[in-house]
């Protein structure tokens, strides 16, 4: 802040606290004019008021409590620009990336500065990263066999990972489930682990009705696509939308059982088993078609780091694995 | 009890009566809300699928009702009463006191529909929308005029305590009300705030806090210091007490604020300050409390007879608990534990129940009979009997919340050998339930401990002019 603010506050924060001080001891004599214990001589619809000393506990009391506050300011920031001689801070402010961070923390380490967020980050590192190194050298596959680490992976994904995919990890629309054997991305640990660490994007489903000639070819496409798992359509529909389907194939693949059978990345789901994201209903297959879909799933690297998504990633493949 | 008759001056009380009815009506309304929203806590299927049934706009209506509608016509009606008594003159302003009454019932009333409705600032304890804001602005606009106008024409030569209190109250909540409800009106009934991001969160808590310091606080203890010494009929204890604890109150509150922002986006200094202020103000705070239980001072057996003394006293206790209670939680690192849990509402509640309702209580009960022309309430067995209904309810209340509280706190920052978090919320929320019941159990004796007042407040009212005769002090 400008040293005008800064002034400005230092002032009236002293100042209130400095006249809190001199009314204090003005009190404390006595300056009534009358005895100590007697009336002041004037009476509010028959009230009364003594003149009574300030009970003494009482008034070293605050006392204290003042002493201690210039104390307190003195030590921390609170006094405009005045740091405090800790040099303490709750959090070192404007920080963007997780390299910032790190290399703040690192700082404060060396300097000795007292930046809480900082300090705690670093006991908690201190404390729990070793646990967690030992783990990010074993494989995925050996992990998913160990019970002590499925637990804690178990625990880290209940509190990161469920708000989207479920405490089960069922899954929920728009939010793919992990127990099924059925993946977007892949289900190999290695495709898991980067599925978590880089976070996917699914942009490839865009809103087609344009490009199908209007509702007229959403509801063809989509009586199509309801077809390859059987459901009861009208077959006319289904006919006319199975030559429209032809621009879906890039990724959908000729059969519609998804890109990841053709072995590419692109998570476009397998449309001919009974598992559907976004609702296996006409109008939810429909909507699908018309307006596209735009999957995220973020990126977690940089908020768990490495070693958690592997313990994570390890968990995430034991639950299809039965 | 009879001065008022034979008193020279000419009183509006007429004003003071509707003011003290209101305040048992709604003390009963928004209790009774309150305990609707306990029980929903525990029972969520009592909003009955009915979106103005619903905890979140319940809620802000329970709040405003009990602060403004309950607590303010609490304040209204014996500040009115206390600036003329003490001020040996009537009210200034005529018909504008009466205008105070009827404007201040149609905040009320407005509040209680559009709240329900879903017309929120957001804010909290501020919720009401533009148009009512400015309504209620320009009521209190008039009720400082009346209040200070009246101090004006006084015919003592000294401003007696309880009226430095209240006239702090008014002048603060207008400069309160005014800034932090500057909004850009965009409709009707839908504004947004001047203020964004940390600036908002800090003007709301600078509204927020001082709304609790000035009008549950300042105000209150207007109320105490006329109503505990005539009620006990002593003295105030000391003259210079009340100086020095009154300018340390007013001075250090308005500072107290950021305390409900701890570890927040707001920065540093702002915290510290908040929270350094919070500490010092708990001995002034106590100052009022030592001043009236000192008041007693050979008259404390009277509390063995006189339930009404036994409201106020009661409630000076309950105001220095939650006054030592308050500076604590501002510590940061109390605070780290007990924000965002049930100690927070635990807390409000050893204030709002045990403080506010408790003097204000009292202070009707005394006035009541004063005001239609008895020599005492209906019942004096009545009034025993509320007072240790609402003791009762407030303790199993408090009691819960801490519990709760603590319990919330520590299961959040649980955390097991590998870091993660030990429970997740919704296993802290299944803990709370039995403490839930007890709370809602709690507001039951309360409301209906206020609907036993209103039926001994409408006896009262309604027994023939002067039948009731004082009881004789053993």
């Amino acid at each position: 802040m400008s040293s005008f603010w800064s002034i400005w506050i230092t002032v009236l924060t002293l100042g209130t606290l400095v006249g809190c001080f001199l009314i204090l001891r003005w009190c404390m004599k006595n300056f009534a004019g009358v005895e100590e214990g007697a009336s002041m001589g004037h009476s509010f619809d028959g009230i009364e008021e003594l003149n009574n000393p300030l009970p003494g506990w009482w008034s070293k009391f605050f006392l204290v409590t003042i002493v201690w506050a210039f104390g307190y300011l003195l030590l921390y920031p609170g006094l405009g620009n005045w740091e405090g001689l800790l040099g303490w801070k709750s959090s070192n402010q404007g920080i963007l990336s997780l390299a910032e961070s790190k290399a703040q923390v690192s700082e404060s380490k060396e300097t000795g500065v007292l930046v809480q967020y900082d300090r705690e980050i670093a006991a908690a590192n201190a404390k729990y990263n070793p646990l967690f190194e030992a783990y990010a050298a074993r494989s995925i596959e050996d992990l998913a066999t160990d019970k002590a680490a499925l637990k804690i992976g178990q625990r880290l994904f209940l509190q990161n990972c469920s708000q989207c995919h479920g405490s089960d990890a069922g899954g929920a629309t728009g939010f793919p489930s992990l127990i099924d054997k059925a993946w977007l991305y892949g289900g190999t640990p290695e495709a898991i682990k980067a599925t978590i660490m880089h976070g996917r994007k699914a942009k490839g489903m865009m809103a087609w009705a344009p490009a199908l000639g209007g509702e007229q070819g959403v509801e063809e496409v989509a009586a199509y696509v309801l077809s390859l798992s059987n459901r009861k359509v009208d077959a006319e529909l289904a006919k006319a939308g199975q030559t429209k389907f032809a621009l879906c194939m890039a990724c959908h693949g000729t059969d519609g059982t998804g890109s990841l059978a053709m072995g590419i990345a692109v998570g476009a789901p397998d449309l001919t088993d009974k598992i559907w994201l976004y609702g296996g209903s006409q109008r939810n297959v429909e909507e699908s078609i018309r307006n596209g879909r735009a999957g995220v799933m973020p990126a977690w690297k940089d908020i768990l780091g490495k070693e958690k998504v592997h313990v994570i990633s390890a968990y995430v493949y034991s639950l299809s694995q039965h | 009890m009879t001065q008022s008759n034979t008193s020279a001056v000419d009183y509006n009380f007429d004003v003071v009566r509707q003011f003290t009815v209101m305040t048992v009506i709604w003390g009963i309304f928004g209790t009774l809300v309150g305990v609707l929203i306990a029980a929903q806590l525990i029972w969520p299927a009592l909003n009955f699928d009915t979106p103005w049934l619903t905890y979140s706009r319940l809620r802000p209506l329970h709040t405003n009702a009990v602060i403004f509608a309950f607590g303010t016509s609490a304040l209204f009606a014996t500040s009115y009463y206390v600036v003329q008594r003490t001020c040996k003159t009537t009210l200034y302003g005529g018909k504008l006191a009466s205008f105070t009454f009827w404007g201040w019932q149609a905040v009320i009333v407005a509040a209680a529909i559009s709240l329900p409705m879903g017309y929120t600032s957001s804010k909290e304890y501020a919720e009401l929308e533009w148009p009512i804001d400015i309504l209620l602005g320009v009521v209190w606009m008039s009720y400082a005029i009346v209040f200070f106008g009246t101090l004006v024409k006084r015919k003592t030569s000294h401003i007696y305590v309880a009226n430095w209190f209240f006239g702090a109250f008014i002048i603060t909540v207008m400069v309160l009300h005014i800034g932090n409800s500057m909004v850009i009106p965009v409709s009707m009934m839908k504004s947004y705030s001047i203020y964004s991001g940390a600036i908002d969160a800090m003007m709301q808590w600078w509204y927020g806090h001082n709304a609790v310091g000035f009008l549950l606080t300042a105000g209150f203890l207007g109320m105490m210091y006329y109503f505990v010494p005539k009620q006990a009929e002593r003295p105030v204890y000391s003259y210079r007490l009340s100086i020095v604890h009154f300018w340390a109150i007013i001075s250090l509150y308005i500072w107290a604020g950021p305390h409900h922002l701890h570890y927040t986006a707001l920065p540093d200094w702002v915290q510290s300050v908040g929270m350094a202020m919070s500490m010092v103000l708990f001995l002034p705070s106590w100052g009022g409390m030592i001043n009236g239980i000192m008041t007693l001072s050979g008259a404390w057996h009277k509390l063995r007879y006189d339930p009404i003394l036994r409201f106020l006293i009661v409630s000076l206790s309950f105001y220095g608990m939650s006054t030592f209670e308050g500076p604590m939680m501002a510590i940061k690192s109390v605070n780290a534990l007990s924000h965002y849990t049930d100690w927070t509402i635990g807390h409000v509640h050893s204030g709002a129940l045990g403080w506010v309702a408790m003097v204000s209580i009292g202070a009707v009960y005394h006035l009541i009979p004063v005001l239609f022309n008895q020599g005492r309430m209906y019942s004096i067995k009545l009034i025993n009997v509320h007072f240790w209904m609402h003791t009762a309810g407030i303790v199993l209340y408090i009691v819960a919340m801490w519990i709760s509280g603590v319990m919330q706190g520590l299961m959040w920052r649980a955390v097991n050998t590998d870091g993660t978090l030990t429970y997740s919320f919704v296993e802290s929320l299944t803990a709370s339930y039995p403490f839930y019941f007890i709370r809602f159990v709690g507001g039951v004796l309360v409301v209906a401990g206020f609907i036993l007042m209103a039926y001994n407040m409408f006896k009262t009212i309604g027994a023939k002019d002067g039948s009731l005769k004082p009881v004789e002090a053993f």
